[in-house]
């Protein structure tokens, strides 16, 4: 079978790549677009580490094939902080140690990212069950779910402040 | 952080030279902005153009010797580049640790006439994709003749099980010695004296690191002959220098650009990978990525070395320990590897940190048809801890006595002489169950608040 032609709105901008059959969304953004925050630890689904977001939600992209998503909106680590300044979860992350080697951080901050996005009030089980699917091997995870919470309490904080500024 | 106590100095006087100021404060981790903004570079996030990658037709049996390897099938695969055999090694047989003088090199990078363990390497094939080296690794052709497999550690030793090795028998030699030892005053009088012995047998299964970053490397071949090994070891220098010896080349030929892990624990101290990525680039100058599958990572990297260990204890009526004799097997798998360090270790962690007068440590590094294993935090010590202090928690049942108290009437005090000819220094497992026994409000009986790990000079252990 041909490769075809692919078109994904990755981070805000239209990237358009060759794709040869099977190829997944994650090794697409690894290879042809250069992003390589999403890892692959597994290839199987299983680890979360290449958690991206494909239209506001999180999705394991080892497991989808790039071609049935062309067309589609996908969001990555690389898009999350507004050039220096960064995301309230960014910021948390690095204030609370929820990283250690570093490895599982992508996925997990857009797994986050996802939750963060449909509810802006978790509870501490909410967080955990939106990371359920990412394994982190170093942190023993409650200083990530202490860093999603306090990141969803920045962000509530601040959301009126720059409505305020907008208006 | 307002719970942080003064440091009590006089347990680090030998020790502490500096006013050292960082415990108490937060310092920020240098790397985490890179980690959360998705810039931090780990060995895979680099590629290159016309890069080929390397996958392993592996061993399906225990212990097999090889009676052909036939790679054409592969090489009909559309993609295939070439295949790699141990003919193709220059310096095929090392040990990882012989940097430090270990030895003998008892572990072929691929090996010749037999495979010892399932998931063994056997031949490399490089391929214009990852997928097409994985169809094509999967198409050699091997042809194995069985042979008897030993898993269990003592019928390994045991005097009719044939050496699975071509060298030397199924356990590592400490200076002409079949097993590391400890020797230190008399087990065997003071079982006779003690009022009662205690045995018991403990066991672990080997245990994998599972990092979330399998193991591997790209190799680049530089304009100027040199070679770049972009690698996720944990030990930059174990690789490069096993890695030098084994392709035969310079020290300087080889750079070895690593330090960032995605998840190490132990696991990626060996020097599995990079060797035979060196010489596929050497062979094809073209970039040569090896990445292990997450299945790879599970079945064939060196998980923490399963041990079997039997304590034996003379125990007085009032709790203290006269005699502890420990004989620990310590399972290395196919090949040594860091195990024969591990064992080593595993024997000086003995008797515990506890001051008792007689022991005896036979700490054996043993050879099996499993997956060789390797470091892993606290190699040699973890499960050596875990029947440690299950034995202790059992004589305090025995005894009826409080665990705490069994313990702390047996830590050993500075200055103590410990089993394996070491000075006790800077002791402080009394104070650390004192006040783990405060916090979590257990009454102590007020000797045992009064005692310290300061020993007074002269006397023979306080509070008995």
């Amino acid at each position: 079978m041909p490769s075809t032609v692919v078109t994904l709105k990755v981070n805000g901008r239209a990237q358009e790549f060759l794709a040869r059959p099977g190829t997944t969304l994650l090794d697409a953004l690894r290879e042809s677009c250069s992003l390589t925050a999403a890892k692959k630890g597994c290839a199987q689904g299983t680890c979360g580490t290449c958690t991206v977001l494909l239209e506001g939600k999180p999705v394991f992209a080892c497991l989808v094939p790039v071609e049935t998503v062309a067309g589609r909106s996908v969001a990555t680590l690389e898009g999350l902080s507004d050039g220096d300044t960064l995301h309230p979860l960014q910021e948390s992350f690095i204030e609370l140690f929820a990283t250690q080697c570093g490895f599982c951080t992508s996925g997990m901050i857009m797994a986050a990212k996802g939750l963060l996005a449909r509810n802006p009030n978790p509870s501490r089980a909410d967080v955990v069950r939106a990371i359920s699917g990412n394994v982190c091997r170093c942190t023993g995870y409650e200083a990530i779910i202490d860093a999603v919470l306090a990141a969803a309490a920045k962000m509530k904080n601040a959301t009126p402040i720059r409505k305020k500024a907008a208006e | 952080m307002q719970d942080l106590e003064t440091i009590d100095t006089r347990f680090f006087s030998a020790e502490r030279e500096a006013d050292l100021d960082v415990v108490g404060t937060t310092v920020p981790r240098v790397d985490a902005r890179a980690h959360v903004t998705g810039k931090t570079q780990f060995y895979e996030d680099v590629s290159f153009p016309g890069m080929l990658h390397l996958k392993m037709a592996r061993s399906t049996r225990h212990h097999a010797l090889l009676k052909k390897v036939d790679t054409r099938p592969a090489e009909k695969v559309p993609g295939f580049v070439r295949a790699l055999t141990h003919k193709d090694v220059p310096n095929n047989w090392y040990t990882i640790l012989r940097l430090i003088g270990v030895e003998p090199n008892d572990e072929p990078v691929l090996p010749e006439d037999r495979v010892l363990f399932q998931g063994e390497q056997i031949v490399a094939i490089l391929a214009e994709t990852a997928e097409v080296a994985g169809e094509a690794a999967s198409k050699v052709k091997i042809e194995y003749k069985d042979l008897p497999a030993v898993f269990d550690v003592e019928e390994a030793l045991k005097p009719g099980t044939p050496a699975i090795k071509p060298h030397g028998k199924n356990y590592f030699v400490y200076e002409g010695h079949h097993c590391r030892r400890i020797r230190f005053g008399d087990v065997d009088q003071a079982f006779k004296e003690a009022d009662h012995v205690i045995e018991h047998r403990y066991q672990s299964a080997p245990i994998e690191h599972a990092p979330t970053e399998t193991t591997g490397c790209i190799v680049k071949p530089e304009g100027n002959g040199r070679f770049t090994i972009y690698s996720n070891t944990q030990a930059c220098y174990f690789t490069l220098d096993n890695a030098a010896l084994i392709v035969g080349l310079p020290f300087n030929k080889l750079r070895v650009i690593g330090g960032t892990v995605g998840g190490g624990f132990g696991g990626k101290v060996d020097v599995t990978v990079e060797p035979i990525a060196i010489i596929a680039a050497m062979l094809t100058q073209r970039p040569v990525k090896y990445a292990y599958s997450r299945e790879e990572e599970m079945q064939v990297s060196s998980p923490r070395a399963a041990e079997r260990i039997y304590i034996k204890d003379g125990v007085m009526k009032d709790g203290r320990i006269i005699a502890r004799k420990v004989t620990l097997y310590v399972d290395a798998g196919a090949y040594s590897r860091h195990s024969p360090y591990g064992t080593t270790k595993a024997a000086a962690h003995m008797p515990g940190p506890y001051s008792i007068p007689n022991v005896w440590v036979d700490a054996h590094c043993v050879y099996t048809n499993r997956t060789p294993s390797s470091a892993m935090r606290g190699f040699g010590v973890t499960i050596g801890d875990f029947a440690l202090e299950s034995q202790m928690d059992r004589i305090a049942r025995m005894l009826k006595m409080d665990p705490i108290e069994l313990r702390m009437l047996n830590a050993y005090r500075d200055g103590d002489m410990k089993a394996h000819r070491k000075k006790a220094e800077g002791c402080a497992l009394v104070e650390v169950m004192q006040k783990a026994a405060e916090m979590t409000g257990r009454k102590l009986p007020e000797r045992f608040k009064k005692m310290s790990s300061l020993k007074p000079v002269g006397s023979k252990g306080e509070g008995i």
